[in-house]
């Protein structure tokens, strides 16, 4: 972990409350995709974690949704502008275990950890099919940056306004050697119930500090107590206990 | 003796900042942050006699200038602290430890006490009898003087080290609970913990947290904990820690002002991880501000208005 004063190169918006914040700074302890970053705002006493989207050189990407005030007065701010940032919190996902076919399921804003991870993978000679679930076609995003990566992009949108009408699992290909997801909860669990491979899941949860020193994000796992912002946010299949 | 150092309870500190319990683990996280040896010492998170999981979650709030947290004492239990987390720590950090420990019987409280009075790491025992996120234990000792009384008596009888109580400011005289403190033996008396709050999401129309209610701390709480510290440090003879939203070296300046011979920081390490660290920094330059040579000459050095 590192505290560091990023400045913002860019902000724009992506679709519907959705922004994409690209700024710059030291971004030497993020390490892994599926970490986060927690960023102070003026007149907010907790930061607000974000994941990375992703990184290149000093340059860092967020996406995150418009949810409250803290979200709205961080799309207010301009190119310029400085943050300051918490970086390389939480795990991350280990792509190790990824095998020669792995698929990506991002679920709404648990989409933009996945552009990432999908850069690493395909960076080590993997062919990566990504599924997208929305809610409806305005609230698609990131569909051409994957794209452009040379990922096999599917949508899924619940009112079928575009690509497979359905949920995220409608979308999972007959064949995978493994799974990584992010997105809401009850689409971890349907991703959960409906994967036959292993895989890797990242959660959300209230934080207090996101460093691991409060307890305020414990959940239980099969392999003990843990902190989501320190020992997760990413958890392997085989440990999570959806009965908390 | 350096400016900065204060005695608290008879053992030196080389400064008064001191970490609040819960908000700064068994220290590691910070140890990778910073060498936590500049702290005057530290108070690790409340343990209890068994392993508790603590509260479901949302555990957490955010309210204007501070935080609510219902974590309830999620630890390991004191065997595992002492087999584990004192011998980790004991790498990072050389100095005596204060102890937080919390119990739902006086038993309890006397067990968990007895078993970290004999660590040669730890040099204080902070009763925490005012955690307002567990039921049947915690704060039901905290806010009757009694119950407080048979607490610190059982404690003081198995324990050898300086014993301070932790004291809820959700009560209506907190001199009365503190007073009874120091009658059975309480060695220093350390306030306020966490006042019950709750916050309602409006898009659910549930409480935020699950637990409905729980621990309001941050900037936000300073006025109440620093009004509560002068009325405490006027009513006994022990030394008072005090605590409830320090974030600058003013802060500690201010409650010291008040009465506190040491001052313990919580929420603002959670927002700032380096908080403590700015802190001690910061006080030597702040001290020449104010005129003040040692901050051990100023405790409870708050001046009256005259009366006309």
């Amino acid at each position: 972990m590192k505290q560091s004063i990023f400045t913002i190169e860019r902000s724009r918006p992506l679709a519907r409350d959705v922004v994409e914040l690209r700024a710059h700074g030291d971004t030497s302890a993020i390490t892994a995709p599926g970490q986060f970053v927690n960023i102070r705002l003026t007149g907010k006493f907790l930061r607000r974690p974000i994941s990375v989207c992703n990184v290149a050189g000093d340059e860092l990407t967020l996406i995150y949704k418009i949810v409250g005030g803290g979200t709205r007065q961080l799309a207010a701010m301009r190119p310029g502008q400085t943050l300051d940032l918490l970086t390389g919190l939480g795990n991350g996902y280990d792509l190790s275990p990824a095998g020669d076919s792995p698929v990506l399921l991002g679920g709404g804003v648990g989409t933009p950890p996945m552009f990432w991870l999908a850069r690493e993978l395909l960076a080590r000679g993997k062919p990566v099919r990504i599924v997208l679930g929305f809610n409806t076609a305005d609230e698609v995003f990131y569909v051409d940056e994957l794209r452009a990566l040379g990922a096999d992009v599917t949508v899924t949108t619940v009112d079928g306004s575009r690509g497979v009408k359905g949920f995220v699992t409608d979308g999972l290909p007959q064949d995978y050697s493994y799974f990584y997801t992010c997105g809401p909860e009850p689409m971890l669990r349907a991703v959960f119930r409906a994967t036959k491979t292993s895989g890797q899941l990242s959660f959300e949860e209230r934080m207090g500090c996101g460093f691991g020193a409060c307890m305020g994000c414990s959940c239980k796992t099969l392999t003990g107590y843990k902190r989501i912002c320190k020992d997760g946010p990413v958890l392997r299949k085989e440990e999570i206990a959806w009965e908390r | 003796m350096g400016a900065l150092s204060v005695n608290l309870c008879g053992i030196e500190l080389d400064n008064p900042v001191i970490p609040a319990s819960g908000t700064f683990g068994y220290g590691y996280e910070f140890a990778e942050l910073y060498d936590i040896n500049c702290l005057g010492t530290f108070s690790c998170k409340g343990t209890t006699r068994q392993e508790r999981f603590g509260n479901p979650t949302p555990r957490i709030a955010e309210c204007s200038a501070g935080m609510i947290n219902a974590v309830g004492l999620q630890n390991p239990g004191v065997d595992r602290v002492i087999a584990e987390e004192l011998p980790r720590l004991k790498k990072c950090f050389h100095k005596p430890l204060m102890a937080n420990v919390s119990g739902f019987s006086v038993e309890d409280y006397a067990y968990t006490c007895q078993k970290l009075d004999e660590q040669e790491q730890v040099g204080w025992l902070e009763v925490n009898i005012s955690c307002p996120n567990v039921h049947g234990g915690g704060m039901s000792f905290g806010t009757d003087p009694r119950a407080a009384y048979e607490v610190i008596k059982a404690v003081k009888a198995v324990t050898r080290k300086p014993v301070i109580a932790k004291l809820s400011p959700n009560v209506t005289d907190i001199t009365v609970i503190a007073k009874a403190c120091e009658d059975a033996g309480a060695d220093g008396i350390s306030l306020i913990n966490t006042l019950l709050g709750m916050r309602i999401d409006l898009r659910t129309r549930k409480p935020v947290i699950a637990n409905t209610m729980g621990g309001f701390s941050g900037p936000a709480v300073f006025p109440v904990a620093l009004r509560m510290v002068y009325q405490t440090a006027r009513a006994v003879k022990v030394p008072v820690v005090g605590v409830g939203g320090v974030s600058t070296a003013e802060d500690v300046i201010e409650m010291m002002l008040a009465g506190a011979t040491a001052v313990e920081v919580g929420a603002a390490n959670l927002v700032d991880p380096f908080a403590c660290k700015k802190i001690v920094e910061a006080l030597p330059e702040t001290m020449a501000r104010y005129q003040i040579a040692a901050l051990r000459e100023i405790i409870g050095g708050v001046k009256q208005w005259e009366k006309t």
